[in-house]
């Protein structure tokens, strides 16, 4: 390849994508053109970059400059500005919210700065698709050191060194797991990589395949190596479309340079690798029932032990891990167990991803060390919460995980500080809630997707989650009895001691994380039919404050089922025999205005909308203009 | 493309290395070419592709190019400015293509100040 004087790293990640990043490629390539600028600019087709919020978005090297929110119309000017004249485009720039300067370089942006990268080490970086700049970064390098310098227990022993935990959710240690397989005497072995990324608001994963797909693969074939397989499989989500043409694209490419294959690097060690699509049900992220439909079989738990590392598919013995795991062998055989080890905490070593979403500034895809706060999360790298709404809670670990309240921001990330918070790492997911988010419409959201998911076979998980659905159903309705919370647990832990898989045992931490520290948000459901944050539709009404209301006929236009009656200068009434609860009226009702108000509990009562609509007051002249 | 053998995997690596350099951001000396509206009607361009012609040939790419905007001396241009790693920068006026490459063997890699073309030592104070 000819020199370039600049390259632009292109996010195209799913977000990013979805914002149209494809389209700004093909502008950006034709501006260049137009421009005459061909020989001396190059566009790099990149996987997530993480700042996913921003999104479409890219960084021009080697400047480090970090464009965000591009639109097709954006690129002709960036490209004459930035390309040709060498003036980089503050507005593109990103800006924190309370700060007017743009932050031009992507090292100085707050979201990249408190990360660590091991797993994501290429994001943003390379090119997907493209097998040598995986190479140039150090890639294969670990394979190398493994195949040629160390015996497979070598190999084994560094990883149980490094401290390498799973990163799939439950974090047993990788090193024990690979040992208990090596150590079996049944042929062949082999090696499946979990990505049936399932947790809703998850999508590392997927995002390791999108922009770095040979790590994990690297490490598969490490691991083969160490646990004496030549065979793996891949079990990627059906609607992962990007991810799959990625990784297809990297399997071949390994192949044609002979990383995978028969006598991999001129040695006798062999491995094939192969891609099983599923079909997206959730309970085939547990590893005996992924195993199951890779066989071809219905997705359905099977009780362990035997532990997969023992008899596994086919019922051979069987390394199953994470794709975030095996992403990070190759680092630790490659830099050393000393090395990884100093990252993280006394018994969570090294980093991990988290998809952080919700009510967050910057959300996005972010690396971190083990052992950081939540707090440092929450505010230094998602920059806060938006609008200067109150943190509420941080939802971490997906269905299986629990609500943290804000009070306990500053436990630290790690396996064991997560599960004694009442949550727990899970694979990743980190959803932040503020003041208008309803505990109990959480839990039910939660115990709605698990019972929708739940494959069936155990009647504690099946019915359990049914039960809890309906009494959370009833308490959100109004019509929670007292004794009600009591049952809640009651099942809750029925179910966690019964049911036979992690998804079962794991689906009523939603429910007993928000009762331990939102016991009164239930409560108020209950006792007072009150919804604090307002979210319970049977529990709130909308209502239109008459001293506000100045008669413009806005909510009323646009109310669903016409359940506003006013008129022109006419204080608006909404008729609550009518209202449907859609919220269309507050959204509209102009901001200086604001006069529809939610109100709940008590607020409510002898609130019927049943009085006719009457002139608006014309209102005193304002201190200022009487002054 | 026939099987790697742990040789040829090295060396693939020593190659694709050059071609991912300007993302890793290890730079021994920058070269600004200055792409006011003066600066490409004098004939920037062509500066800027006689100097990435020169980055080409390299084998260790330590030399970062870019462009900025007018320096403010419109008669001089084509302008560029070198800056070696902890020294100061050093304008250069009225470049041609030939100019630039002997800029490019003298000081970028040399260390040496062309003083036949050089303005003047250091950048304006910021106000």
């Amino acid at each position: 390849m000819a020199a370039r004087r600049i390259e632009l790293m292109l996010c195209t990640g799913t977000g990013c994508v979805a914002g149209g990043a494809f389209g700004i490629f093909e502008i950006l390539e034709k501006e260049i053109q137009i421009q005459g600028l061909e020989e001396e600019v190059s566009v790099i087709i990149t996987g997530c970059n993480g700042f996913c919020g921003q999104g479409p978005l890219m960084v021009v090297q080697p400047d480090g400059i970090f464009y965000g929110f591009l639109t097709a119309n954006d690129i002709p000017y960036l490209v004459q500005e930035h390309l040709l004249k060498g003036r980089p485009v503050k507005r593109l720039m990103f800006s924190p919210p309370e700060k007017k300067e743009p932050v031009p370089l992507l090292s100085e942006i707050p979201f990249f700065k408190k990360q660590l990268l091991v797993v994501l080490r290429n994001k943003g970086i390379i090119d997907p698709e493209k097998i040598d700049e995986y190479i140039a970064r150090d890639g294969f390098v670990g394979l190398e050191k493994a195949l040629t310098s160390m015996t497979p227990e070598d190999v084994i022993n560094e990883i149980t060194r490094a401290g390498l935990r799973g990163r799939g959710g439950a974090g047993f240690p990788t090193g024990t797991k690979w040992k208990i397989c090596r150590a079996e005497k049944n042929n062949p072995k082999y090696i499946i990589c979990n990505c049936d990324e399932g947790d809703p608001g998850a999508y590392m994963d997927r995002s390791v395949f999108e922009s770095d797909p040979l790590s994990a693969i690297e490490g598969m074939i490490i691991g083969g190596y160490a646990i004496g397989a030549s065979h793996g499989y891949i079990y990627v989500r059906n609607e992962y479309p990007l991810a799959l043409k990625r990784l297809n694209l990297a399997i071949s490419n390994a192949k044609e340079y002979g990383l995978l294959g028969d006598k991999i690097l001129g040695t006798d060690f062999s491995f094939e690798l192969e891609i099983r699509q599923g079909s997206g049900a959730f309970v085939c992220g547990e590893e005996t029932s992924l195993i199951l439909s890779i066989e071809g079989r219905g997705p359905e738990p099977v009780q362990r032990p035997p532990y997969p590392a023992q008899s596994g598919i086919w019922g051979c013995p069987t390394v199953i891990n994470n794709v975030e795991t095996w992403a990070t062998v190759p680092v630790i055989i490659n830099r050393g167990a000393e090395w990884y080890s100093k990252i993280g905490t006394e018994t969570s070593k090294g980093t991990k991803i988290f998809s952080l979403v919700g009510k967050v500034n910057n959300a996005g895809l972010i690396e971190v060390p083990m052992g950081i706060t939540l707090k440092e999360i929450v505010y230094d790298i998602g920059g806060g919460i938006p609008d200067n709404k109150k943190f509420k809670a941080i939802q971490t670990g997906g269905p299986s995980g629990g609500c943290i309240p804000a009070s306990m921001v500053d436990v630290p990330i790690d396996f064991e500080s997560l599960t004694k918070a009442g949550s727990m790492m899970g694979s990743g997911g980190m959803i932040v809630m503020d003041e208008d988010t309803c505990m109990v419409d959480v839990a039910k959201f939660f115990i709605q997707f698990t019972n929708d998911e739940s494959c069936g076979k155990c009647s504690t998980c099946r019915d359990g989650s049914e039960a809890l659905l309906e009494v959370l159903t009833n308490i959100q309705n109004g019509n929670g009895k007292e004794e009600d919370l009591e049952f809640l647990e009651e099942v809750s832990y029925a179910i966690k001691d019964a049911s036979g898989c992690g998804l079962g045992t794991t689906l009523p931490n939603p429910v007993l994380s928000t009762l331990q520290y939102f016991r009164d948000e239930y409560e108020a459901h209950i006792k007072e039919k009150r919804c604090p944050a307002l979210v319970c539709k049977n529990l709130i009404k909308y209502y239109i404050v008459p001293d506000k209301c100045i008669g413009c006929k806005k909510c009323l236009k646009e109310c669903p089922t016409e359940a506003i009656k006013g008129d022109l200068k006419y204080v608006h009434i909404i008729d609550q025999s009518k209202c449907n609860k859609c919220g269309t009226c507050l959204d509209v009702c102009p901001k200086k205005v604001s006069a529809v108000i939610k109100i709940t509990g008590k607020e409510m009562e002898n609130i019927t909308g049943t009085e006719e609509p009457y002139p608006v007051v014309k209102k005193k002249r304002s201190r200022k203009h009487e002054s | 493309m026939s099987q790697l053998t742990l040789d040829e995997l090295r060396k693939k690596r020593e190659e694709a290395q050059k071609n991912i350099y300007l993302r890793e951001g290890k730079y021994r000396s920058k070269i600004t070419v200055h792409m006011g509206t003066c600066g490409i009607a004098a004939g920037a361009r062509e500066i800027v592709s006689a100097f990435l012609g020169e980055i080409e040939i390299l084998t260790d790419k330590d030399v970062m190019l870019t462009t900025s905007g007018c320096a403010g001396l419109c008669s001089m241009e084509p302008m560029a400015t070198i800056e070696l790693l902890n020294s100061p920068p050093v304008k250069y006026v009225k470049l041609t293509p030939k100019k630039a490459k002997r800029i490019f063997k003298e000081h970028v890699l040399g260390g040496n100040i062309v003083a036949d073309y050089a303005i003047g030592i250091g950048s304006e104070k910021g106000g």
